[in-house]
């Protein structure tokens, strides 16, 4: 055989062996993803019919039109807010862990990162469930705040116990990012920072926040892209009094029976998703 | 960065600040442990030491049945994902071929996909699926023990692929180079030099998966049958209905468990970390 | 060919190549290269970075396959053969020993794909180990040895397989200048030991002509000189490969006749016989700093070339001084033994500089 058709015959080889390997994942995830993502959108242009079935004749933007009904839109509102507050939390807690955590020697630097993983790891049911107990009247915090002289605690189920639930959940995704970038910061520009400024907020603000800007704008993304679409953590510790964004899809679904608009915002949350998470790459975060 | 910290920050304030965090992080799971002893009725308040809670867990045959359900999805379900995720990993790690580029995307998207979303098209497509299959083959199926394994699986490939394909791109390409230069075929160099140096990661993958798989609530609810409900599904109901001490106990065992596959997990991270130092220092060439 | 020992007896040719390239998308790696390597001969192949000399390596392994040409081994055409078909073996540049496997099984590796029986591979193993003195090692794994050490296993991994070449991909690169030097010796040692052909790249000129029986110097794809090392530095047919191997003026003219430059300055000089250049075109005289002999003014010999310059600087460098004198046209550097009873021309001095006819060597600009 001529080296020329055997170089083209290994290329094609390769190809052949590249997409065999493939295809079993391929076909799984185009059928039992891809078209799932695509019929959720086809859905999201149906009609709902009187009875609570969802007819799929007649094609309209009513589901989207819907999403701009004031109830939709408090939802929206609601959701953005807490998922707002939960990143600005995390942000402001998580940072000076991570920079105390990024100044200590290497052995007690992965025992801290290691610690603040392995909560995380353990079942995340659980962890929403703990925090019900903890906070419920008759609960551990209530009786220490009895026992104080400040009366009873009842801090379960109000916008209170969502976001302390929702930081619980997603502080390590804010810890992580944060740690990483502050560990690459060159010690000498903090020094230079000194020099220069004198005084260390000035430097803080000068030369380390912008530095360690990447490693912020990824572990925001990190905290508020699931906190905007959390549904069990609301629904444990919010109770369903204030209805947010992940609670009002699911009852489109068991109760109202409104498949369309239950899909047009699954549609519109995943859009949201899918954007930041192009800002993340865009802001190197997957460099991190 | 390991040395002294920035003078003019009080390190007090910082260790008081990496303090409160570790305790905010720990102590809702150790009370829930030491309240699960607890006698009262009331959850969450101490009422003396016992373990009566988890005696009544042994009698109770539907929290059982669940367990076991939680169990088979999670191992079926991991296994299917683990043999596709690897064959992705690499697939798109060694080889170039068309569609890799719309594969690889595809495969981000369960990564970032948030759990409503994911519930709410794998309910539609079972619907649309079954209402298609009733009208072509007359056959009327339902949502329930299959249904789940195949949502499961479909967003754990993706991230049994991510784990892989990080330890495949961490290995030295050339070693397979070599074994062919040692006359090796391809199957005997896959076998013989990659698979053995992939296996931590695959392992690492499986075990992602297991967690997620035992995790999983939204999803589960939405396309589980009537029959089959897992564990967690059946927990979320339960508390929704009313906290009850034996929520605590089941609480509690399941809290233990993540914590067995925590520890296996950590364990299997040192020895792919112990592997790959190997590698780096054996590729390197260091003298 | 040749053989190295300057008879005209016959040799075999262990790899021969023939119009071989190599393209990759737009790029043209190796160009159309023609080659025979001998057997038992340590040839090398050298070059910068991005020459092809590793492409042209791994074409021979058969971890790449030539886009054109024909490629023989001991008279077999391979060009088309994957790695693990043909009767050569490779030690790469970061040695890439099997991290998971001992340094024993690392070596007994190409002889179970290829089902030795099992008593033959212990002993093979064995002696390929101590054939590279690492006996005693063979639990170890590679993360448990040095640079060299793992340069070594990666030797006995090659060789315990018996192969008819033994290819090596810059294998001495990652060392330290030391270690380096000591394995140069010790590889040249075993490879008269073992007998077989070596085809060895790199990069370091000095390391070619150390080591190899003959060299190959390639540029931008192209094979452009094969020679001894001292045919490839007293006779190099081209510029490049001039400039690459160890230090040269160059002395820019045209070929007037077959033994006769003129130079750019009008000045005419005899030449060793020129075969390659037609006579009218322009060359370039290749002038080793340290074939220039450097002396006070008239006080050359009869009936040499002779250049008048000044002296622009004088650096001391221990054993030998190297003096850059300006003439009218150009800048010539001059390299001479330092002799402590000799007296140096300083800067501002007018010198002459002169050299054997023999001394130079016309190449192709």
């Amino acid at each position: 055989m001529s080296v020329g058709i055997a170089e083209a015959k290994r290329d094609r080889n390769e190809r052949r062996r590249g997409l065999l390997l493939a295809l079993p994942s391929f076909a799984y995830m185009i059928l039992f993803f891809a078209v799932p993502l695509v019929i959720v959108l086809v859905y999201s242009f149906a009609t709902r019919t009187s009875t609570g079935s969802t007819s799929l004749s007649d094609w309209n933007l009513d589901a989207y039109r819907k999403l701009g009904e004031p109830i939709v839109r408090n939802v929206v509102l609601r959701s953005v807010v807490l998922a707002l507050v939960t990143t600005a939390i995390c942000l402001l807690v998580a940072y000076p862990f991570a920079w105390f955590c990024a100044h200590q020697r290497p052995v007690v630097r992965n025992m801290m990162l290691v610690a603040v993983m392995i909560p995380f790891w353990t079942n995340f049911l659980v962890r929403n469930y703990a925090w019900r107990l903890l906070l419920s009247s008759g609960g551990p915090i209530s009786s220490f705040t009895e026992a104080i002289g400040l009366g009873e605690t009842n801090i379960l189920f109000t916008k209170t116990a969502v976001v302390i639930g929702l930081v619980y959940a997603y502080l390590p995704f804010m810890i992580l990012p944060l740690f990483a970038s502050i560990d690459r910061l060159d010690r000498r520009l903090i020094e230079a920072g000194r020099d220069l400024y004198g005084s260390g907020s000035q430097t803080f603000r000068k030369i380390v926040l912008p530095l360690t800007m990447p490693g912020v704008i990824a572990g925001s993304i990190l905290v508020f892209v699931p906190s905007m679409g959390a549904y069990v953590t609301p629904e444990l510790l919010g109770g369903g009094k204030e209805t947010l964004l992940g609670s009002y899809i699911v009852t489109q679904f068991l109760t109202a029976r409104n498949w369309p608009v239950g899909a047009s915002l699954s549609f519109v949350l995943m859009a949201v998703m899918l954007v930041s998470t192009i800002i993340y790459f865009r802001s190197g975060g997957k460099n991190l | 960065m390991s040395q002294a910290t920035n003078r003019k920050l009080p390190v007090w304030a910082l260790r008081l600040n990496g303090s409160a965090v570790l305790l905010f992080l720990y102590a809702p799971i150790i009370l829930l442990l030491v309240f699960s002893f607890s006698a009262s009725r009331i959850p969450g308040q101490w009422g003396g030491f016992t373990t009566e809670w988890y005696a009544t867990l042994f009698d109770d045959s539907r929290l059982q049945r669940t367990i076991s359900v939680s169990i088979r999805v999670a191992l079926i379900s991991t296994v299917i994902a683990t043999v596709l995720g690897t064959m992705s990993a690499l697939a798109l790690e060694r080889f170039k071929f068309r569609g890799r580029r719309v594969f690889d995307a595809l495969l981000y998207l369960p990564i970032i996909i948030p759990d409503v979303t994911m519930a709410v098209m794998m309910l539609m497509f079972f619907s649309q699926s079954f209402n298609l299959v009733e009208a072509v083959f007359g056959i009327a199926i339902s949502k329930g023990f299959a249904t789940i394994v195949i949502s499961h699986v479909a967003f754990n490939i993706a991230f049994v692929s991510v784990v892989v394909r990080a330890r495949i791109a961490g290995m030295d390409a050339t070693l397979e180079q070599a074994a062919s230069d040692l006359y090796a075929t391809r199957w005997q160099a896959f076998r013989f030099v990659t698979l053995p140096l992939i296996a931590p990661g695959v392992l690492g993958g499986a075990l992602l998966a297991v967690t997620l798989s035992l995790d999983d609530v939204v999803v589960t609810q939405f396309v589980a049958g009537p029959g089959s409900t897992t564990l967690p599904v059946y927990v979320f109901s339960l508390i929704r209905k009313g906290v009850t001490p034996t929520i605590n106990a089941v609480s509690v065992i399941m809290l233990v468990a993540s914590l067995i596959l925590v520890a296996g997990s950590v364990g299997l991270q040192r020895a792919n970390a112990f592997r790959g130092r190997q590698q780096l220092q054996t590729t390197g060439g260091t003298s | 060919m040749n053989a190295p020992n300057g008879s005209e007896e016959k040799v075999t040719v262990a790899v021969s190549l023939r119009g071989i390239s190599k393209l990759f998308d737009d790029v043209t790696a190796v160009d159309s290269v023609d080659l025979d390597i001998d057997d038992g001969e340590f040839f090398a192949l050298l070059g910068p970075s991005g020459c092809g000399k590793t492409t042209t390596l791994r074409m021979i392994a058969g971890l790449e396959i030539p886009s054109s040409g024909s490629l023989q081994i001991f008279g077999d055409e391979v060009g088309s053969l994957p790695p693990n078909k043909r009767p050569v073996n490779t030690v790469f540049q970061n040695y890439a020993l099997f991290p998971h496997m001992s340094v024993a099984d690392n070596v007994a590796f190409g002889l179970r794909m290829r089902k030795v029986d099992k008593s033959e591979i212990a002993d093979r193993v064995q002696q390929a180990i101590a054939l590279v003195r690492m006996s005693g090692m063979e639990n170890r794994r590679p993360n448990q040895l040095s640079g060299g050490q793992q340069q070594r296993v990666a030797l006995a991994r090659a060789l315990v397989n018996r192969p008819k070449v033994l290819l090596l991909d810059e294998p001495l690169a990652a060392l330290d200048l030391k270690l380096r030097q000591e394995m140069q010796f010790e590889l040249k040692q075993l490879q008269r030991e073992v007998g077989i052909t070596f085809v060895f790249v790199t990069h370091d000129q000095e390391e070619a002509l150390a080591l190899s029986d003959r060299i190959g110097v390639m540029n931008d794809g192209r094979l452009l000189q094969v020679g001894t090392p001292e045919e490839m530095y007293d006779a190099p047919a081209d510029r490049f490969v001039a400039d690459f191997i160890g230090r040269s003026n160059f002395l820019k003219g045209t070929l007037e006749s077959p033994e006769v430059v003129c130079l750019a300055n009008g000045q005419r000089i005899r030449v060793p016989l020129v075969d390659a250049v037609t006579v009218g075109d322009d060359v370039q005289v290749s002038l080793r700093p340290e074939r220039v002999m450097i002396c006070d003014v008239d006080t050359a010999p009869e009936g040499v070339a002779r250049l008048s310059g000044i002296v622009e600087n004088e650096t001391f460098l221990g054993n030998s001084v190297i003096y850059r004198v300006a003439l009218d046209w150009m800048t010539v550097e001059v390299e001479t033994d330092h002799r402590p009873d000799v007296e140096r021309h300083h800067a501002g001095e007018h010198v002459d500089l002169w050299w054997r006819d023999d001394a130079v060597a016309v190449v192709r600009p």
